[in-house]
This record gives structure tokens, C-alpha cells and sequence, in this order.
């Protein structure tokens, strides 16, 4: 690796870019020069916080950044929130409606930021869709098809950490856990406690099963939060250096 | 004989109820047909049932207000179509189905594989997509010459919607004319799904009765109607409500 000088700003080379299924219509992939970063992992994990200090980071080493996040689409993330309040749609329609959002935010944020050379740096990506809706029993092959339109991001890390640890930094933040993340629509316990511990235990199984066909990188997000920011850095450092 | 990529039928799946759908171009008189045809089998004592395509509520405040701002993608517009289908799907569509209902559907997923083909999505992607829904047992297929068709349409000068008129395709500027290639390149696409899909193809440049007569006696025929008479007391269940959520002015004219 080369090494860096005081106030040199590294140009990332682009790679190869491809789509992991069918793609978008009339993408040329190409032009996406920027980089696509993805964070994945549950409510507690450090995602938001590791976001925030790459940003920091990159910014200061002179790369042009946008984040985009899971439900924060113009189309349809208040008619999601709407839906999720009353829990009234069923597992294949929410799946969708949140493939809705998802395709928004990628052709009006995240492809026109990859044209213009900025890195994205996204809080969640596909990954975590996918194992929500593997752990509520919808069939994988479809869930390939279905965001076969997403492009292959540059780096994907996924913060794991254990499921005590998060329903103590859950409860630290929130003192309360929230029903969602605690995956109460799946009738896995009456009890909050049980089913989070439940729940989070298989998404962390359904991300494993996923990396074995997606090969992202698995930090260990017990860690301190500093001790992650490192390794976070050294890893991205490597994919703005190399192709 | 079964249908393409393993797809299959309400009575392969040995559900009780069957599904029947037409399908066909704006203008070609389908759903004066399944309106009919549901008219006849109320008549007879039916357990029946309409659904529109386009209808859930949920979705529909998402659906309108997209098209309204004009913020769809081929994409987008294919997905948002996809979730409104699977919500009157799974909700609505298959507990009557279970039930033992006729149920009779104004547009079905050839809709969606015709429209968004036409608009770029990749065939493959969008057939993946809707596979979890199961085939109707019946489907009419009303082949109108597309010069009919878009004459029943376009001679009320209607206001052609943005989407409606395949405008996002770029086809023409001139929003009859770009309805005129969009509608022709769907009738292609509707043609080729045609065997696949064991579309009865009914031709509807004839007179309406005579359509009518050929259909109602083409369910008769194909379904044992006996099995739906309806022996409970309750009446037929009501049209779904869609809750009107003016939120927005109404839908500006094209022109």
C-alpha cells in the first residue's frame, strides 16, 4: 500500500461495478464511479455512531459524502410508518413496500451520488431486509430476485453484537425495546425480554447464512467503540487504495 | 397443462374457490364483460366476488401520490404495483378463494408482466416478483384491433394520465401519441404471454352480447357452478372500502 503524505488527497480508483441481479433499466454502470460503503447491523450495534466518524473522517481526508438509510424514501416512508403502527399488512406486502423505498432512495440518492464520485455511505442496505424477511420465513431464491436490483457496494461491514449486550445498550439509550426489533409480530414470546432475545439471535443467524453467499465483513461490535472505528478506517482505507 | 415457471392454478392447488380475470388494453370492453358476467352469476345464486386491480387502500395513498408528483421509475412503478397487489392478494383475494368464492378480478399479474415489460423492467425480474401469487383458472383475453381500442378511448379526448399515457417513456410529447405506441407495444406483449398463459382469447370487435354469450358459457363449461351456490343466508361481502385520503388538489390535465 502506498503511503499517505500530509495533505494528500486520495483519488479512489473506480472498479468494476455490477448489479447483483437484474439491476435497474437503463443504469450504465460505468459512470457509478463513487464508492457504496454499507453498515449493517440490529438497533445497538453502533451503527449511527460509526456512520457518523467515518464521515467525519472522510470528509476530512477530502472525500464528498451522502448517507441514505432504510425507510427514508419520499415515496412511501410515511405510508410504511403508517402501515407499521397498525401492523396490518401482511409479510409479502411490507416486504415489498419496503423494496419500494428501498429502489426510491437507490435511483434518486444513491445512483445519482455514485455518478457524481461521492462515497455513500449507507445505515443498512439490503442485507438487513433480506434477513428480516428470511427469519419470517420468506423464500430466499425470491428475496434474490427481488433486490437483484441493487448494485454490489464497495464494502459491507456488519456490526455483530451480542444479543445480551444489545438489550443493554437498547435499554441504556431507550429504556424500553422497541417492538419491531424485538420482532413481536412474530409471536415468538409474550414476553418483550424473550422475544428480543429470540429475535435477535435469528437475524444474527440469518446475516451469517447471508455472508456465506455475500462474503461481507463481520466486525465484532462488542468491541470499543474506538476499537471498531479502527478497523472500520483500515478496511475502507484498503478499498479507496485499491481497485 | 401446466402453466409457464411452475406456476399454478387455484384448482391445481386444490383451493375450493376459483379465480377467473380478464385482461386486455384500455378500450377493449373487459370490464363491461366480467361486469356482466358478475351481474349473471349473482343471478344464479352465486358466491361471487369483484376486485379491481389497484385498489388496496393501504397502498393507494403511496400509488396516487407518486404518480401525481410523477416521482415513479420503471422500477418503482413496478414495485409499488406489486405491493398493492400482494396486500388485496393476501388479505383479501385468498381468504375468499379459501372460503370457496368465484372470485372475479378486472386485471391480474399479466397486467403488471405487460405494462412493466413495456416500461424496461427485465421480464425475468418482475415474473420472479409476482410468483407468489397462484394462477387463475380462467382468463379472457379480449384482442380488440388497436385501432378499436384506442378509438373507444381516445374519442372522448379524455385527460390522459402522465403514466397512464406512458408519458415517462419518452415516446412522443404529444400525449395521445405516446398512448397509441404504449398501448400498441402492450397488445405485443399481451399477444406473446397469449399461450404461455392459456389465455382464452376472445375477439371483442364483436357485439357485446355475443362476447357475453361465449363467456357465460364458457364458465359454465369449465367450472362446476353447482359448487358455488351459495347455501348461507348471508349476503355477498361488500367492495372493499378505499378511504378517501384528500391530502393533495386534484390531478392537473395533461395539456
Amino acid at each position: 500500500m502506498k503511503k499517505k503524505k500530509q495533505n494528500q488527497i486520495i483519488v479512489p480508483e473506480c472498479g468494476p461495478r455490477r448489479f447483483y441481479g437484474q439491476g435497474i433499466p437503463r443504469v450504465n454502470l460505468e459512470e457509478l464511479v463513487g464508492k457504496l460503503i454499507v453498515v449493517e447491523g440490529a438497533d445497538g450495534s453502533g451503527r449511527s455512531t460509526q456512520i457518523a466518524r467515518l464521515v467525519d473522517w472522510l470528509e476530512t481526508c477530502g472525500h464528498a459524502t451522502v448517507q441514505v438509510g432504510l425507510k427514508r424514501s419520499s415515496l412511501v416512508s410515511e405510508e410504511l410508518e403508517r402501515a407499521q403502527e397498525g401492523n396490518i399488512l401482511s409479510r409479502t406486502t411490507l416486504s415489498l413496500f419496503y423494496a419500494t423505498d428501498f429502489a426510491d432512495q437507490l435511483e434518486n440518492i444513491i445512483l445519482p451520488a455514485l455518478k457524481a464520485g461521492f462515497i455513500v455511505l449507507a445505515d443498512r442496505y439490503v442485507y438487513t431486509l433480506m434477513a428480516r424477511d428470511m427469519v419470517r420465513g420468506m423464500d430466499e431464491a425470491w428475496l434474490k430476485n427481488l433486490y437483484g436490483i441493487a448494485p454490489v457496494p464497495d464494502a459491507v461491514f456488519y456490526l455483530e453484537v451480542e444479543a445480551e449486550e444489545l438489550v443493554q445498550r437498547n435499554l441504556s439509550k431507550n429504556a424500553t425495546l422497541d417492538y419491531w426489533e424485538s420482532g413481536m409480530d412474530l409471536g415468538l414470546s409474550r414476553d418483550m425480554f424473550d422475544s428480543f432475545l429470540q429475535y435477535q439471535t435469528a437475524m444474527q443467524a440469518a446475516f451469517r447464512d447471508l455472508q456465506k453467499t455475500y462474503g461481507f465483513n463481520i466486525v465484532d461490535g462488542n468491541r470499543s467503540v474506538d476499537a471498531v472505528t479502527h478497523e472500520l478506517r483500515k478496511k475502507i482505507d484498503d478499498v479507496l487504495a485499491t481497485k | 397443462m401446466l402453466a409457464a415457471n411452475g406456476m399454478k392454478t387455484f384448482a391445481e392447488r386444490n383451493f375450493p374457490g376459483r379465480l377467473i380475470a380478464v385482461e386486455g388494453l384500455d378500450g377493449s370492453g373487459k370490464s363491461t364483460q366480467i361486469y356482466l358476467l358478475k351481474r349473471w352469476l349473482e343471478a344464479e345464486g352465486m358466491r361471487v366476488y369483484f376486485s379491481e386491480w389497484n385498489s388496496s387502500e393501504l397502498v393507494k395513498s403511496a400509488t396516487s401520490k407518486g404518480k401525481k408528483r410523477e416521482l415513479l421509475s420503471p422500477t418503482t412503478f413496478s414495485l409499488i404495483h406489486a405491493t398493492d397487489f400482494a396486500d388485496r392478494y393476501e388479505r383479501h383475494l385468498l381468504p375468499l378463494l379459501r372460503a370457496g368464492y368465484l372470485v372475479l378480478c378486472d386485471r391480474y399479474i399479466f397486467t403488471a408482466f405487460g405494462r412493466d415489460t413495456v416500461r424496461g423492467c427485465p421480464p425475468e425480474w418482475v415474473r420472479g416478483i409476482y410468483n407468489f401469487a397462484t394462477l387463475p383458472d380462467l382468463t379472457f383475453f379480449f384482442k380488440a384491433d388497436l385501432e378499436v381500442s384506442l378509438k373507444r378511448i381516445l374519442d372522448g379526448r379524455p385527460k390522459l394520465k402522465f403514466f397512464e399515457a406512458g408519458m415517462d417513456l419518452r415516446l412522443s410529447a404529444d400525449p395521445y401519441e405516446s398512448f397509441r405506441i404504449f398501448q400498441g407495444r402492450i397488445l405485443e406483449q399481451y399477444l406473446a404471454m397469449s399461450t404461455e398463459f392459456n389465455f382464452i382469447v376472445i375477439d371483442a370487435n364483436q357485439r357485446v352480447e355475443a362476447q357475453q354469450g361465449i363467456v357465460r358459457q364458457l364458465v359454465s363449461q369449465r367450472i362446476d357452478l353447482s359448487r358455488f351456490k351459495r347455501q348461507s343466508p348471508l349476503p355477498l361481502p361488500p367492495p372493499l372500502k378505499v378511504k378517501p385520503k384528500p391530502v393533495e388538489p386534484e390531478e392537473e390535465p395533461l395539456e
